[in-house]
């Protein structure tokens, strides 16, 4: 298993170069740069010139490659422009509040496609599965952002049953069980159409696996031995549908600490995709490369995660 | 269900052979067989009908700016009310549903291409054209998409590209980054094809390698391709309608679903004026709901694998 | 006297599929007497399994379903036991082994655990008496180091190893009624014969009866105390086994004999029935053997023969041959 990991983990190397280079020649397409996006009028041509020296921004490309990449491997992801911290720290400043949307949406999304997924297997082609059919295409079609603006818009404007947006209410300022219940609140219209986005393919992937999975000769076997059908089910049928699905566990990592960009802006969530959304009109480049970079890796080691996590699962896979 | 049963299935066939209909009419049966694939395909073709033929038929010009008749509410003359100009938003609707269909449809399009032929590419000849392809679509997998497509959209605003030839542009980008899930698709297949006898008859026949692609290997993978590529469709108009909100999609003046969406961005319009932003929205809900509607079907029909 | 321990009446199972009915089990009755062993025989697709699965109530529904008939066990009908009550008798009173031992084991959880789940459910056992009681089932069914094999996954046995657990899972509740769906089928022939001396071991040590069902007549040669021959959904013949191999009566059961080959006995070439089992979908009324039948009459042709005693009184068959109704037509 460890020699795997190791292998793995090596064979990373050449993609993430790869990823490096597509993702810094894009940002070097860009006319202008941060001095440019920033610049005051008055500021005189002569003084953008040393800014651009400070920051680099002046030498030719491929050296400004060598000398962000060579950085990277030095675990140093630049700094930030606009927040003039380094990028890592940018990024561990606010990748916990989408950590918090991601966890929550994670959990409940999860939950809700296992039972349904379950009992609509269970009962196929019956009323329920049915319905859960057609919730789940629209749950597959939804456009994050529009609902997000319904959600806000009757909800919380209309009906004011929320807040319309933010993490907590500004000038607040409780602490404790206040302030807990302030967030709970903020978070629950996010984090309820997060939820809804990604349960409808989930749930649809459980039900097909446990399809497949009550149609094994195992399953006959568990039967035949007089189990009770929520034994069958619950305890047989399910360990091994769960099995495929813990793969998909590994690819949910960069959807946790990734943020999700566009609800976090609608949702004016102080999460890391809120800021790299406002990085990109503000031309942070050392943010937006590092972050993007960030994103790949954690890509990368998600489904390296998927594969370790499968071999644990799978007893077949297991001693090898 | 016990081994006995079947040959059931098997008779059933063998005596059914003599009047069997070609593939594609047996999976048109099963397609329409299906409730929710046929009641997709009806919203898709009215989706269509609407954006295409509807513009023709409205008494209204995208050209009358009328500040008279700004932020009307829907009522007998505006069915679903004006904007800040004066324009009908229905008309706008209709219009910026030609440019979002077409944008989901060509880049899929272009990653169709790109996908197909690299695939096939990757799975006929193996080693190292193989392994290089397969290493580039890891790349691309990896990618993280809406952030890249979002810098490019950046890019082209930078750039200074005229509004009317940035549709072209953003086809291609959602395209190119698109190419991988069906790439893989098409190797596979391609791969376990390229085994089979009758590839060994195109051998013997001593047909050109491009030859064998494209006309006996591609066209064996065509129901994979068809059902992937209807439901990335739906991916791709969602793409594009998020990017158009996000204001580096498609911009203004040109019309599509999501920049009209991005009237919700001023509190007041968002708030009062509902009839702005929730028509378009809706539009790219039943799309794409009607799309991935279609593509299931599809797969039901084209896919014996997934036949249950 | 020996007792009756299943008696089928009239059983119908019918399959509703898109294409049409299938009486995958036609009017079906036959008898399992205590202590003995009675073979099913047929080609695949004539309804044994079906039967068998009938026998559980295991079969899948939609699109199966059991339309008529009583099956009756130890007196009880067991279509009319509520689902609570027949799972009481799945696993404990009757038990069932099946023709793919790598895939009827389920591959996430122990072979331990797996022989533990019905003595904890039936017998009531705690797990530890239960492990005491599985590790002597594994000894009984003749694999070494019960211990580790206790602790193991079924993808680190062998298909013959997994077809003795089968075998001591179905074991495990003292069973009336052993029923082993071509239980050696997609096993190594030496491995078959194994597990086949297993069997009636078990059968000798525990008096239990059992259902076997094959299409392999040598296996019936060697295991069977009576034997059932099944076609398209209907049993064409019964007898005991040395009545049967003496004196076939049916032309099918006549074929199948030939089509057996002989140790040490020079054929040409061995023999098949022509033709292939009809399908099986809306079937006529008539013998559904009529079209490979080299004594076909008019009559095989619109008429089912009726199923009953010809000159012997423990030799049933239904065949157009042995009546005297043909002289009629």
């Amino acid at each position: 298993m460890k020699q795997y990991i190791i292998r793995r983990l090596l064979q990373m190397i050449p993609t993430l170069i790869g990823i490096s280079i597509i993702i810094f020649a894009i940002s070097a397409m860009v006319p202008g740069d941060y001095i440019t996006a920033r610049a005051n009028p008055n500021m005189s041509i002569e003084k953008q010139e040393q800014l651009r020296a400070i920051y680099g921004l002046d030498k030719p490309d491929y050296q400004r490659y060598f000398i962000w990449a060579g950085n990277m491997l030095k675990g140093n992801f630049g700094d930030s422009m606009q927040h003039k911290q380094p990028v890592t720290t940018v990024i561990n400043t606010y990748v916990w509040n989408s950590f918090i949307m991601g966890i929550f949406a994670l959990f409940f999304s999860w939950f809700i496609a296992m039972i349904t997924g379950i009992f609509s297997a269970k009962f196929q082609y019956s009323f329920f599965d049915k319905v859960v059919t057609l919730l789940v295409f629209i749950c597959m079609s939804l456009p994050s952002f529009f609902i997000g603006l319904l959600l806000i818009k009757f909800l919380a404007l209309d009906l004011k049953l929320f807040p319309v947006g933010g993490m907590s209410t500004s000038g607040l300022n409780a602490t404790g069980w206040t302030y807990f219940t302030d967030v709970l609140k903020h978070s629950f219209l996010p984090i309820m159409v997060l939820t809804m986005l990604s349960t409808g393919s989930l749930t649809r992937y459980f039900r097909t696996s446990m399809l497949e999975v009550i149609r094994q000769d195992y399953i006959r076997t568990a039967r035949a031995k007089g189990l009770k059908e929520r034994t069958v089910i619950f305890k047989h049928a399910f360990r091994n549908a769960m099995i495929p699905a813990i793969t998909l566990l590994g690819f949910e990592l960069p959807g946790l600490f990734g943020g999700a960009m566009i609800l976090e802006q609608i949702f004016a969530w102080p999460g890391i995709g809120h800021i790299y959304l406002n990085s990109i009109s503000m031309r942070d480049y050392p943010f937006m490369l590092g972050f993007t970079i960030f994103l790949a890796m954690l890509t990368l080691v998600g489904n390296l995660l998927a594969d370790v996590l499968y071999g644990i699962a799978d007893p077949r896979i297991r001693l090898k | 269900m016990s081994a006995d049963v079947m040959p059931i299935t098997e008779n059933k066939n063998t005596k059914k052979a003599k009047a069997v209909d070609t593939p594609w009419k047996t999976a048109f049966r099963r397609f329409t067989r299906n409730k929710l694939a046929v009641i997709g395909f009806i919203m898709i073709v009215f989706m269509f009908i609407l954006c295409f033929l509807g513009p023709v038929f409205s008494p209204h010009n995208l050209f009358d700016y009328s500040l008279k008749n700004k932020n009307l509410a829907p009522n007998s003359m505006y069915w679903l009310g004006t904007d800040k100009l004066g324009r009908d938003i229905l008309l706008r609707m209709m219009l910026a549903g030609r440019i979002s269909l077409l944008v989901g449809f060509v880049a899929t399009f272009i990653a169709v291409m790109i996908g197909a032929t690299l695939g096939a590419l990757a799975g006929f000849y193996g080693k190292i054209i193989d392994t290089i392809i397969m290493r580039v679509a890891d790349i691309f997998m990896a990618l993280p998409l809406l952030p890249i497509l979002i810098i490019l959209g950046a890019v082209l605003s930078d750039l200074k590209v005229d509004p009317s030839s940035r549709i072209y542009y953003l086809m291609v980008i959602i395209g190119v980054l698109n190419w991988t899930t069906l790439a893989r698709l098409v190797r596979g297949q391609i791969l376990t094809l390229r085994e089979q006898e009758f590839m060994q008859a195109t051998e013997a026949l001593g047909l050109k390698d491009g030859r064998k692609i494209f006309k006996h290997l591609l066209p064996n993978t065509i129901p994979v391709i068809i059902v992937t590529a209807t439901l990335s469709v739906a991916g791709a108009i969602l793409t594009e309608s998020a990017l158009s909100f996000l204001g580096v999609g498609v911009v203004p003046p040109t019309p599509s679903w999501g920049n009209m969406i991005s009237a919700a961005n001023n509190l007041i319009d968002f708030r009062k004026r509902p009839w702005l932003w929730i028509p378009p929205g809706m539009c790219i809900l039943i799309t794409s709901v009607a799309i991935n509607l279609i593509g299931d079907g599809l797969r039901d029909a084209l896919d014996p694998k997934t036949k249950k | 006297m020996v007792k009756d321990l299943v008696e089928f009446r009239n059983l119908e199972t019918h399959f509703h599929t898109t294409a049409g009915t299938v009486k995958a089990v036609d009017n079906v009755s036959f008898t399992i007497r205590e202590g003995e062993t009675l073979c099913v025989v047929g080609e695949s697709g004539c309804g044994k399994s079906v039967t068998a699965m009938s026998l559980m109530q295991l079969i899948e529904s939609p699109p199966g379903k059991i339309v008529g008939g009583e099956i009756l066990f130890e007196g009880r009908d067991l279509l009319k036991l509520s689902k609570r009550d027949m799972s009481k008798i799945r696993g404990n009173e009757i038990s069932m082994i099946f023709q793919e031992p790598m895939s009827s084991l389920n591959p996430v959880l122990t072979i331990g655990h797996q022989i533990s789940e019905p003595l904890m459910l039936h017998m009531l056992l705690d797990r530890k008496a239960a492990k005491k009681r599985a590790i002597e089932l594994i000894t009984l069914v003749g694999i070494s180091r019960p211990d580790k094999i206790f602790d193991s996954y079924p993808h680190e046995l062998s298909g013959g190893m997994r077809q003795r657990i089968m075998i001591a899972i179905a074991l495990s509740c003292d069973p009336k009624l052993l029923i082993a769906d071509e239980p050696t089928t997609a096993l190594d022939v030496t491995i078959q014969a194994q597990i086949l001396d297993l069997m009636r071991d078990i059968k000798q040590k525990l008096n239990t009866s059992i259902m076997l069902i094959t299409h392999d007549l040598g296996v019936v040669a060697e295991m069977a105390d009576y034997v059932v021959v099944m076609y398209a959904g209907k049993v064409i013949e019964e007898a005991p086994v040395l009545e049967l191999f003496q004196d076939p009566q049916h032309p099918y059961t006549k074929g199948l004999l030939k089509a057996k080959p002989i140790i040490n006995q020079k054929q040409e070439r061995l023999y098949s029935i022509p033709g292939q089992v009809p399908n099986p979908i809306d079937l006529e009324d008539n013998c559904h053997f009529h079209d490979r039948c080299e004594f076909c009459m008019d009559i095989c042709k619109v008429k089912q023969p009726p199923f009953r005693t010809h000159g012997k009184d423990n030799h049933k068959s239904a065949c157009w041959l042995y009546e005297e109704e043909r002289e009629v037509l």
